[in-house]
């Protein structure tokens, strides 16, 4: 790893200042993706902003509409708040399925939603539920957010304060897990929010994308069947030494089966 | 540049001079000499390196020594106590958990992470927990049989 200056804030603000005064610094959440990326040397910022000491950046909040988890909050908070189970079952699902206990325990939601790998499980659960991200300078809606491998609307500086998420009528994730990294080869979020019926798949593509045919079917009729015959485009998917794109459009079929069923369809 | 990062290691306050991309792993090895933390893969996958920060587990080769500042930091040193194995270290021995013990002290502190949150985990429920742990040697059946004793060890103390 190469060498960088180390700063803790305390507030939003002192994190702004830090990042806009040195033009290589980059903030570090639980680290679990960017430390790695430090040791291989892919990535050399000359500052690492923790903003783990941030009280604005955590804490989980829950009212009737909306749950509003912050962007320091770890996987293994989200997964075991209970609160977020009573709330949004599906998302505490999704949160447990994340990598290992170790990675839960340090590993973040703004940090995942941030680097936006095309393989991590919380995108699927931020657009399949239609949340909004808040960062510190505006609301950006799921919609427009995930705009490609490992790229998002945010703009250089621009830090996720929160995500918020909307609470679904039903709703639940599965995934077929990379069986070493638990990564998602394919992973699928249904839900029915006040908003209407979304089908958002992860691990599948450049980054998360819908599928609204299958959004329409389930509209007609929320159950599993509804599903038969649809098919997503191979063309458009990943191939990789864990799937092809043909085995990766079928998993998608599969997989939002599963999800229609276990969220009661 | 080199920063002083202080917190509590087994029980006693410690204070070393850090570089800040000092990780985790290499202030308690090399230069607080507690080796029982090893290193296998580096790369945040393999488990060989947890220990406990406030309380929970955690890949000691994917955390800044930084970022340990006024956290209390269990290693696998930690866990005896008066000259005797804690009851998941026995466990481990009576159940043969271990053959070339590498990876031992990472099982070790991932299963007391588990068993914190699960006083009596199920055999699934251990070999999910242990996603993050990989042993090259055991094939992993006497590593679960000897959690699920340590469990049961720590549950009649
Ligand atoms: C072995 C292993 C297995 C894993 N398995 C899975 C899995 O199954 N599913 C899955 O989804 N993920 C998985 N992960 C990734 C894990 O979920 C991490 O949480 C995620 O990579 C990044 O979160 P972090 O908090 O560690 O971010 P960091 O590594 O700290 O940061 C990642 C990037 O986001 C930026 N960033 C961080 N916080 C913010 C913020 N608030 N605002 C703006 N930018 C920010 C950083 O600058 C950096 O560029 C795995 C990781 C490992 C090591
Ligand atoms: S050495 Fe830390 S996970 Fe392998
Ligand atoms: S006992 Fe050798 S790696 Fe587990």
């Amino acid at each position: 790893m190469y060498e960088f200056n180390y700063h803790r804030p305390t507030t939003l603000a002192e994190a702004k200042t830090l990042l806009e005064s040195n033009a290589d610094a980059k903030l570090v959440s639980g680290g679990m993706t960017l430390l790695p990326t430090m040791k291989l040397r892919l990535a050399r910022p000359t500052d690492l902003v923790d903003i783990g000491n941030i009280r604005d950046l955590g804490g989980i909040r829950v009212d009737a509409k909306n749950v509003e988890v912050g962007a320091a909050v770890r996987h293994a908070e989200v997964a075991s708040s209970a609160d977020v189970r009573k709330a949004i079952p599906a998302l505490s699902d999704l949160a447990g399925l994340i990598g290992d206990p170790q990675v839960r325990n340090r590993g973040t939601l703004g940090g995942s939603i941030a680097n936006s790998d095309p393989a991590a499980d919380y995108p699927a659960a931020v657009l399949g539920l239609g949340a909004t991200i808040r960062t510190d300078r505006r609301e950006i809606a799921a919609d427009d957010y995930f705009l490609g491998m490992f790229e998002t609307a945010l703009e250089p500086g621009e830090i996720v304060v929160a995500v918020r998420f909307p609470r679904a009528k039903r709703a639940a994730y599965a995934k077929f897990p990379n069986p070493a990294s638990r990564y998602a080869v394919v992973g699928v979020f249904v839900a029915e929010t006040g908003a209407g019926i979304r089908v958002a798949v992860t691990g599948a593509g450049a980054c998360a994308f819908r599928v609204p045919e299958m959004e329409t079917a389930l509209g007609r009729k929320f159950a599993a069947d509804s599903l038969d015959g649809i098919e997503v485009d191979a063309a458009e998917l990943n191939g990789d030494l864990h799937a092809s794109p043909e085995y990766r459009a079928h998993l998608v079929g599969v997989m939002a089966r599963r999800a229609v069923s276990a969220a009661g369809g | 540049m080199t920063v002083t990062v202080s917190f509590v290691l087994n029980g006693e306050d410690v204070s070393v001079d850090v570089e800040p991309r000092t990780l985790l792993v290499e202030a308690l090895r090399d230069r607080l000499r507690r080796t029982g933390t090893h290193v296998g893969c580096d790369t945040s996958q393999c488990g060989a390196c947890v220990v406990h920060v406030d309380g929970r587990s955690v890949k000691s080769c994917s955390m800044l020594a930084v970022q340990a500042e006024g956290a209390e930091v269990v290693t696998i040193e930690g866990l005896a106590k008066g000259g005797r194995l804690h009851p998941m270290q026995e466990a481990f021995r009576e159940h043969h958990g271990l053959q070339c013990g590498f990876c031992t002290p990472g099982m070790i502190m991932s299963a007391l992470d588990l068993v914190s949150q699960n006083p009596d985990p199920d055999e699934n429920q251990i070999r999910h927990w242990l996603e993050g742990n990989l042993c090259r040697c055991t094939g992993y059946q006497n590593i679960v049989r000897a959690i699920k004793a340590g469990a049961q060890a720590m549950r009649s103390a």
